[in-house]
């Protein structure tokens, strides 16, 4: 396996996908030191927000892990095969 | 918790433990170099080392102690799984790529990959050992609690025989061995997990969880007479003495020449006492369990519900519910719950396990354990932030989980397995929701260790189930333990002796002084595990992150995105990381319990030192890093940055 001339767009990917996770989970470490309640209200299903938001976090992790990995499979057959052609 | 022998479970658990011994002399005879011996020569499927990771992930601490924090404080268990999901978020998105291409067998050559600065060397390896250690921890309390009910023997004999078959495993196997192990248990753990969770959706709620045909035990209620805040008469059992504790009013009473005790509650100006379960010293060195010996078998799994409201109607039993519909149900109801209070009684020790009815309305939300509602205090608040920031920054600072991306031939590859990880992991989060509540509402808890809560729920729905469960479990540990000695071994064999101390070995004498830093290791976990006894395990694998956050995480992110970064800075980060935690967590209130000290003298309230150890790493890390960089200047020239910059 030679140079991965893809590896800064993917870093870059990751960082950028990191700080999205990160800002979806905080949200939840957020609402429940300064507004607790609101954990408690209904959402769906008769699934209070706490449930909801927290297994939607699970959810969310694996979405964005098979979203990241798609792209930067992408990112490496573009960028890898450019230089092989060149 | 007094159990009898299961003669199913043995079998089962004999035959399981067997097939894990059998899979690791077979991969040994195929390990022989040192390469191979640390990390499988990369050579293993993607598909096979996603599940492994899952396998690694999913310890003691994911099924033993997520659903036991469950099943005890309702949603403050379920954060635990949570966090540990999100902390993959971190190990993907911003450690597995740049380090998968670094190329190295340990975390410390990892770190030292830039700068082969001795220091680094030095610190690393030891920052590697003592998160192994905390992480050891929880999984030999795991494995002494698990052989309990299983084969009938005490904790510590569980410790022993674990601590035994792994350094067996460790020292006659490698790697190639545990990625196996850890893929058979891993996917069997969630195969699993998915059949408890269809039999607790099909069995329903009832007011009566009685279990294999003996039915529930009926807690008494007895009206009390009260005087000056004291229990002067209680229906016709005698008064013999009263406790308070923390505010609570505990009550002994006696007849037929057995004495129980009981919990003073109020409602409406009226008293009644509660019957409670009790562990007492009696004489002779003798235990009482609820006032006799342990051969009456008088001492009671518990957990209940003490109204169940479905469809917005009160009823007695439901038949089989949906997934939503039995986390909505819990919600509407009422948990009966079980407190501890520990007291001494007429020169005696006592534990009282205390019923503690808890609306589903709180049940389901956090705030049981990690207190942020109202009134909530600045230090438990802080302790709360404090836990989810360790469990999302730990996952990726785990030396024993960093090993295994080497494991896999390329970066697609590891990427492949990180993602099926998540997914597997994920599933089995969400599971164990379904598991905690299930053992919370169908009498199964044992009040001594929160850890049995799945095991013995599944025992509730058959043997058999229990038996392959507890097997599993209990392979779950072997493994996990396999993998944390030889992360260990290697800090102690390759980094300190090698690398560090500069000895040089063969390859033959490489491998050989692994395996005797795996045995002392071993020795040395067994005792940790005999000592811990009786603590949530997900609680101890929360110090384990918090350290693997503050020691490892802040030097591997400066390494991989500041080209600043100088070995000095990161030296010193780990440093700061390992003595910060170590130290919140040494005068922490659940050690000053643990040193025999009122947890409320404790130096401190916070449990969880994420919060502050973190930011302490981070700083030395970039203060050190900017004073120390006429160091880096030759470096700079020669080196480009791994990942990029942020």
């Amino acid at each position: 396996m030679g140079i991965d001339n893809a590896s800064k767009k993917k870093a870059k990917l990751g960082v950028r996908f990191f700080f999205l996770y990160l800002l979806f989970y905080g949200g939840f470490v957020a609402i429940g030191v300064l507004n607790y309640e609101l954990l408690s209200q209904s959402v769906v299903a008769g699934l209070n927000l706490a449930l909801f938001y927290g297994i939607g976090l699970i959810v969310f992790a694996v979405l964005l892990g098979i979203i990241y990995n798609n792209l930067c499979s992408r990112y490496e057959d573009e960028l890898n095969e450019e230089e092989t052609k060149a | 918790m007094i159990y009898g022998v299961s003669y199913i479970a043995i079998f089962f658990f004999v035959i399981f433990v067997g097939l894990v011994l059998g899979l690791s002399f077979y991969f040994a005879r195929k390990t022989s170099s040192a390469s191979s011996y640390y990390a499988a020569g990369g050579q293993i499927h993607w598909a096979v080392n996603g599940i492994a990771f899952a396998g690694d992930y999913l310890s003691a601490a994911s099924f033993l102690g997520i659903c036991g924090m469950i099943a005890t404080y309702g949603f403050d268990g379920f954060l635990y799984s949570i966090g540990f999901l999100a902390g993959w978020i971190v190990a993907l998105f911003l450690i597995a790529e740049p380090l998968k291409r670094l190329g190295k067998y340990t975390f410390t050559d990892a770190l030292n990959s830039k700068f082969n600065s001795r220091a680094i060397t030095l610190t690393a390896a030891i920052s590697t050992l003592i998160v192994s250690i905390f992480y050891l921890i929880p999984q030999m309390v795991g494995a002494g609690d698990l052989v309990t009910p299983l084969l009938g023997f005490p904790h510590w004999v569980g410790v022993v025989l674990v601590g035994i078959v792994v350094i067996f495993i460790v020292a006659s196997a490698g790697m190639t061995s545990t990625t196996y192990v850890q893929f058979l248990k891993g996917g069997l753990l969630l195969f699993l997990s998915t059949i408890l969770t269809i039999y607790i959706l099909k069995n329903g709620f009832t007011l009566d969880p009685g279990q294999n045909g003996q039915p529930y035990h009926t807690f008494l209620t007895i009206p009390a007479t009260v005087a000056d805040s004291n229990v002067v008469s209680a229906g016709d059992w005698k008064v013999i003495s009263q406790q308070q504790v923390k505010g609570k009013d505990f009550v002994k009473l006696e007849k037929a020449g057995v004495q129980r005790w009981f919990h003073l509650s109020e409602k409406d100006g009226k008293y009644s006492l509660r019957e409670a379960l009790s562990i007492a010293d009696g004489e002779n060195g003798v235990k009482l369990y609820n006032g006799e010996p342990k051969e009456k078998a008088k001492f009671f799994q518990v957990g209940h519900m003490s109204k169940i409201i479905i469809d917005g109607k009160e009823v007695n039993k439901t038949g089989p519910v949906g997934p939503f519909q039995f986390l909505s149900t819990i919600e509407k109801s009422d948990v009966v719950r079980f407190g501890e209070a520990k007291f001494t009684d007429e020169g005696k020790k006592v534990i009282v396990y205390y019923q503690n009815p808890t609306s589903g309305k709180d049940f389901m939300l956090p705030g049981l354990k990690y207190k942020i509602g109202k009134g909530a205090s600045i230090w438990s608040r802080l302790d709360f932030i404090s836990l989810m920031l360790a469990l999302f920054l730990g996952t990726a600072a785990l030396p024993h989980i960093l090993i295994r991306y080497y494991t896999v031939k390329s970066q697609r590859d590891a990427r492949k397995s990180t993602i099926l990880a998540i997914a597997a992991i994920g599933t089995f989060y969400v599971l164990t929701m379904f598991m905690g509540l299930g053992a919370a509402v169908n009498g199964v808890l044992d009040v001594e260790s929160s850890n049995m809560a799945a095991p013995l729920l599944a025992k509730a729905f058959g043997v058999v189930l229990f038996s392959v469960i507890s097997a599993v479990a209990f392979a779950t540990i072997l493994g996990t333990v396999a993998g944390l000695i030889i992360a260990s071994s290697g800090a102690i064999a390759h980094d300190l002796m090698h690398n560090y101390f500069q000895l040089q070995l063969s390859d033959e004498k490489k491998v050989q002084a692994g395996k005797i830093a795996a045995f002392a290791v071993g020795i040395f976990a067994i005792a940790l595990g005999i000592a811990f006894k009786g603590m949530n395990v997900s609680f101890l694998v929360g110090w384990a992150f918090s350290i693997a956050a503050s020691a490892n995480l802040p030097a591997i992110l400066f390494l991989l995105f500041w080209k600043k970064t100088t070995a000095k800075g990161i030296a010193w980060s780990i440093v700061t990381g390992i003595v910060s935690s170590l130290a919140i967590i040494l005068t922490s209130p659940t050690m000053w319990d643990k040193y025999g000290l009122d947890p409320a003298n404790a130096l401190h309230k916070l449990d969880n030192p994420a919060i502050i150890s973190f930011p302490l790493a981070i700083i030395a890390v970039y203060l050190i890093s900017l004073l120390s960089q006429k160091n880096n200047l030759i470096l700079k020239t020669n080196t480009e940055p791994i990942g990029a910059d942020i």
